[in-house]
């Protein structure tokens, strides 16, 4: 038979000034969990959520990222009209030819400056590419050198607003729009004209085609045609593969955030343990007095594990608060294939809280444990006689 | 052995504990019967052993020789479960210092030795506010102990006594730590006990006064039995 789950609450609840600093341990313990998942989701999400799975992505061989990949002119000529590829309406390929540049610029308010990549695209480039939407100004018109930057990239650097001037090596360009597109790694990107691009930085070549077979089984015909051609040295793949490989970069920040925990909540169940041994020692008496009612000793186990289960689930509580106070919150890390300025969002997932949660309430239970029982062992007559 | 009529019936009982090296005999062979529906003054100085009887008799200690039968059961034989329960359904426990749980309410804490039993919510209350009544005390329910005063508060921890309906009421210096007007309270609701509601109470004190209210006194000396 239990105690009422009033008494485990109220106790928890009563003591906070003395377990505070416990709550807080653990909250803190949460926080990092959450905030490090959540970060790794975020990243996940700016590459796993890129690309459109009809498309077929075109690098050279070889090559690990599409901003190192070359590919000529030449070749473009020759595959544009293999019977694999879709036409629109007007019966064009519907395939678009990007050069990727990466260039300098300073960031905001001082910030230093890092590398934003930079991509030349081509009308049909726009098409394949629906994640990507404007949300403020137009599209560049060809010939005009105008930029349409990131939105999120827009809040992190200099002369990014709409009519500003971006000063590149060899050239100047307007800014006519920002583009959004859903949190995909076109977020951390630039578009331009393709053709200004590749005059603009001296290129002679293309870094990568992207295009759309006619349907499944003309794009694996495709990639055959294409990896078979002795000439090209090409590498064909999905597009959400490319992207989604390139997720890799995540892993370490989630095996970070999994150590740190486990790490630091080890510290907390220490803490929880001394909270729950002062706890339970202070209230000796009233263990004995609970018993004398006819409490049995698994009773008490577990309305003191209740207990300290409620501290840590107050503490996971704030720690998720925290955590959630970054929600959407964009910011910005180097990309490990490009050394350009990757943008992502926290993302607090439910999932995430309630893990958190979870991982929280087990701190506080493994931390009680011993204390509740040592409690609990304590003959009835011995519990009382304490002062 | 046991009288029919009789509720309580020691026999040879002796308590000896082990201070470090040195034996301490806290009961020394005492045989004695309390009859249903009195109330017994158990009075001894300090360390005569009158809290070990209290203890023995209530199945919160063990003896080290002879018995001790309440009803007929021999209390050492349960073990801590079975004690636990019998306790439960028994024997209603007053202490010196009250020992509310300060974060229940008056009703919670009067509540916790129903929650033991199969009773329903709606007679649980019912059952609790009998007993506040009894005590006097049935506007105070959701007066936390920290909120009451040291003479309501035990006459709340009787309540918690009698809200099962046991058998036998103990209470070890239940005045020892009030003021002699909440003295004079609590002392009266426990004769009420016996005399109005027929419960065997059993009172350990050091004070002949507080002891005066009994029907029946038995003076402890350094364990031993003396009237
Ligand atoms: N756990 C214990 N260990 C050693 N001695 C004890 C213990 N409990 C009680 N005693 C001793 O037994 C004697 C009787 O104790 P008790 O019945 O509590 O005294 P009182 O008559 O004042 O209520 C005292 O001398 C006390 O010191
Ligand atoms: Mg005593």
């Amino acid at each position: 038979m239990a105690l009422p789950i009033n008494y485990s609450l109220r106790n928890a609840l009563v003591r906070w000034r003395s377990t505070l600093a416990t709550v807080l341990g653990i909250a803190l313990v949460v926080f990092v969990f959450v905030l490090l998942q959540s970060l790794a989701a975020g990243i996940e999400r700016s590459s796993a959520n890129t690309g459109d799975p009809r498309n077929l992505l075109v690098v050279r061989k070889g090559s690990t990222a599409e901003s190192a990949s070359l590919i000529t002119r030449q070749t473009l000529t020759e595959i544009r009209y293999f019977e694999e590829i879709a036409r629109n309406e007007k019966g064009e390929p519907i395939i678009s030819a990007d050069v990727l540049a990466l260039v300098n610029l300073p960031r905001r308010e001082r910030g230093g400056e890092a590398n934003v990549l930079l991509r030349g695209v081509t009308p049909r480039g726009i098409e394949l590419r629906p994640q990507v939407g404007l949300v403020a100004g137009r599209w560049f018109v060809p010939g005009k050198r105008e930029l349409v930057v990131s939105a999120k990239l827009a809040k992190r650097f200099d002369h990014f607003d709409l009519g500003d001037t971006v000063h590149t090596g060899s050239g100047q360009f307007t800014v006519v729009g920002w583009l959004a597109a859903g949190g995909s790694a076109f977020d951390s990107e630039c578009w331009l004209d393709a053709d200004e691009c590749r005059s603009t930085f001296d290129r002679d070549m293309y870094s990568s085609f992207l295009v759309r077979p006619v349907d499944e089984a003309a794009g694996e015909r495709l990639i055959q045609r294409i990896e078979t051609d002795r000439r090209f040295k090409l590498k064909v793949e999905k597009e959400v593969e490319y992207y989604r490989k390139q997720t890799m970069t995540a892993a370490p920040i989630k095996w970070l955030g999994g150590f740190l925990a486990v790490m630091m909540s080890v510290g907390a169940v220490f803490a929880a343990m001394n909270t729950m041994y002062a706890a339970v020692g202070a209230r000796t008496r009233e263990i004995g007095t609970l018993r004398v009612l006819g409490f049995r000793r698994r009773a008490v186990v577990t309305a003191l594990l209740v207990e300290g289960a409620f501290l840590a689930f107050f503490g996971g509580m704030i720690g998720c608060a925290l955590a959630f106070y970054w929600n959407g919150y964009t910011t910005a890390t180097m990309g490990f294939e490009t050394f350009s300025e990757i943008v992502f969002e926290f993302r607090v997932t439910p999932k995430f809280v309630a893990e958190g949660l979870g991982f929280a309430v087990a701190v506080g239970l493994i931390g009680t444990l011993l204390p509740a029982i040592r409690a609990a062992r304590l003959p009835v007559i011995d519990a009382l006689k304490s002062i | 052995m046991a009288a029919p009529d009789n509720i309580v019936t020691i026999r040879n009982l002796s308590k000896i504990y082990l201070q470090g090296e040195i034996n301490v005999t806290a009961l020394d062979n005492i045989s004695l019967d309390i009859a249903a529906g009195e109330f017994l003054a158990l009075l001894g100085p300090s360390g005569s052993g009158i809290s070990t009887v209290l203890h023995i008799i209530a199945g919160i200690d063990r003896p080290t020789s002879g018995e001790c039968h309440v009803q007929g059961i021999d209390v050492a034989r349960l073990n801590e479960s079975q004690l636990a329960d019998w306790r439960n359904q028994n024997v209603g426990f007053v202490f010196q210092t009250f020992n509310l749980i300060p974060v229940l309410t008056a009703f919670e804490n009067v509540e916790l030795p129903l929650l033991l039993t199969r009773l329903t919510r709606r007679a649980r209350r019912r059952q609790v506010e009998t007993a506040l009544e009894l005590v006097g005390l049935a506007d105070r329910a959701k007066h936390l102990p920290k909120q009451l005063s040291g003479g309501q508060e035990q006459r709340v921890a009787i309540a918690r006594a009698l809200v099962t309906d046991p058998a036998l009421v103990v209470a070890d210096e239940p005045t020892g730590n009030l003021d002699s007007h909440s003295a004079q309270e609590v002392l009266g609701v426990l004769r009420a006990l016996s005399q109005d509601a027929g419960k065997t109470v059993i009172m350990v004190t050091h004070d002949p006064k507080a002891a005066a209210f009994g029907s029946r006194q038995i003076h402890l000396e350094k364990g031993e039995l003396t009237k």
